[in-house]
């Protein structure tokens, strides 16, 4: 995580983007004559920072140990690797809780946006679910990565596609009824509503369950992808191509 | 002139192949293609959710800045790929003319830049209610060769930078999302205020973008003469302070000896 935030790319997708990303959407609810949608955006547009920060550091746990040389000395390791990447996924998505905080403050102080909670107390129980979930989502997509040598492209790719299929700045309702079922599967669609709903007003209960539910199915998921795909990797050869 | 005329299109060409990771297919797909195809359908979604303005203008104004991706990314690689392949230092040890180096270098990003943003307008055209006039098209492809020059001549700008800091990924990124802002490729320029709406018109896209508008919805070319040259005189403008970075770039990180600072 230090290391990470060495690095002036990764704070500023996690501390600059979301931000940039809330202007955008706030111009656009004006734009469109809804200002009530304006906390509803802020919100969303705050997920969509810790799922950036989420997705940079997941896509880029695999290919950046490939590149300095050391995936092949952690593979090699008695830790098990999931061990390994799971504190950093984690790491990168609660970093995320500041492009959540900065932007509804961001909103608050430029565009008069008011920070209400309606049910603080499961707020409370929302974020952390909902930034676990997304990081341990984050693992998931991590343990694939050890394969694929081109993990940097394909986790630039994710940004928006995952963000449009989860609903962080619109209802799904608007997307083609064969989307919802990928949204279904992915951690942001239930970490935005649990946030959202307990903020907003709703019933986010079933929402941060489905949060713990879907982070307990990728760590199940992240470890067998982990054992087998290393174990590919090792018989092609392809661990430290980079 | 013909050495210069070889350092322009077999170095510019050569450097281009070296360089880019994204010429291999599992690269170039998602990042050159699926990334530019799934911004353009999300900021078109995020408009359709507040019913803040058509297709058409999420789809003219994305399909043209995905072009940033070649422009701006592309131009920071060029400079910055080279200094991670510790080639940095030799290029600039060699007695070419640096406007055949790196306007030779800017031309394979202009092109990859005309792909990227023709293949956001098919992907409007395909899954979105973009639905310009056949008649429009040849306009359209002279105001986005345009303004693809221009954004690549502003990614220069950017390169340049790559001469003096160690990852010149640090100004290409924030410029590849404040464009998204305050280019009104997202957000009419009328919705923001009056500090943000200045800043855009020196900006390069901004009346490319506004002018590729005017034509998709019926206007002549003709009519928009006006945007399409200020969209060009900005272009040069940024290709002249290109070049003037990268001379003055250039003798400091000799002066401090930070050419292969890694």
């Amino acid at each position: 995580m230090k290391q990470l935030m060495r690095s002036a790319l990764f704070v500023f997708t996690s501390l600059i983007e979301p931000l940039i990303m809330a202007t955008i959407a706030f111009y656009t609810a004006k734009a469109g004559g809804k200002p009530e949608a304006l906390f509803y955006m802020a919100i969303g547009a705050g997920v969509m920072g810790i799922w950036s920060s989420t997705l940079f550091g997941s896509g880029g746990v695999i290919s950046w140990q490939r590149w300095e040389g050391t995936l092949e000395l952690l593979v090699a390791s008695p830790p098990p690797l999931l061990v390994i990447v799971v504190p950093l996924t984690i790491a990168t998505a609660t970093i995320g809780i500041y492009s959540l905080s900065a932007t509804l403050l961001w909103g608050w102080l430029l565009f008069d946006i008011p920070f209400h909670l309606a049910h603080p107390l499961l707020f409370v129980i929302a974020l952390p679910a909902g930034v676990i979930s997304m990081g341990l989502l984050g693992l998931l997509i991590a343990a694939t990565f050890v394969l694929y040598r081109e993990a940097n492209a394909l986790s630039n790719m994710l940004e928006f596609p995952i963000a449009l299929v989860t609903g962080l700045l619109f209802t799904t309702a608007l997307l083609p009824d064969w989307t919802h079922p990928i949204g279904w599967v992915l951690a942001p669609t239930w970490a935005v509503n649990a946030i959202r709903e307990s903020a907003l007003g709703g019933s986010p209960g079933m929402a941060i369950v489905l949060c713990l539910v879907l982070g307990a199915a990728y760590v199940v998921l992240a470890s067998w992808f982990l054992r087998v795909l290393e174990v590919k990797a090792r018989e092609k050869a392809t661990l430290s191509l980079a | 002139m013909r050495s210069w005329l070889r350092v322009f299109f077999v170095g510019g060409l050569i450097a281009y192949r070296g360089l880019f990771n994204w010429l291999r297919p599992a690269h170039y797909f998602p990042t050159m293609l699926a990334h530019p195809m799934f911004q353009i359908l999300f900021f078109a979604y995020l408009g359709r959710s507040v019913n803040a303005q058509s297709d058409a203008f999420y789809v003219v104004g994305n399909a043209v800045q995905v072009s940033a991706m070649a422009g701006v990314y592309g131009m920071a690689i060029t400079i910055g790929g080279e200094r991670w392949t510790q080639t940095l230092g030799p290029l600039m040890a060699t007695p070419a003319s640096r406007l055949a180096i790196f306007l030779g270098r800017a031309l394979p990003n202009l092109v990859q830049g005309l792909i990227v943003s023709t293949f956001g307008f098919c992907v409007g055209r395909l899954l979105l209610d973009f639905h310009p006039a056949p008649g429009s098209l040849p306009a359209l492809a002279l105001i986005l060769l345009t303004t693809v020059a221009s954004c690549t001549a502003f990614g220069m700008v950017i390169g340049a930078f790559g001469l003096r800091l160690r990852d010149s990924f640090l100004v290409a990124n924030p410029a590849y999302f404040l464009m998204l802002l305050f280019c009104g490729v997202n957000v009419p320029l009328a919705v923001l205020p009056t500090w943000m709406s200045t800043i855009s018109s020196y900006l390069p896209l901004t009346h490319g973008i506004a002018a590729a508008r005017e034509v998709a919805a019926g206007a002549s070319l003709g009519s928009v003469s006006g945007l399409v040259g200020t969209e060009a005189l900005i272009g040069l403008c940024y290709a002249v302070a290109a070049y003037l970075f990268l001379r003055f770039f250039e003798e400091e990180s000799r002066r401090r000896a930070t050419l292969d600072r890694m």
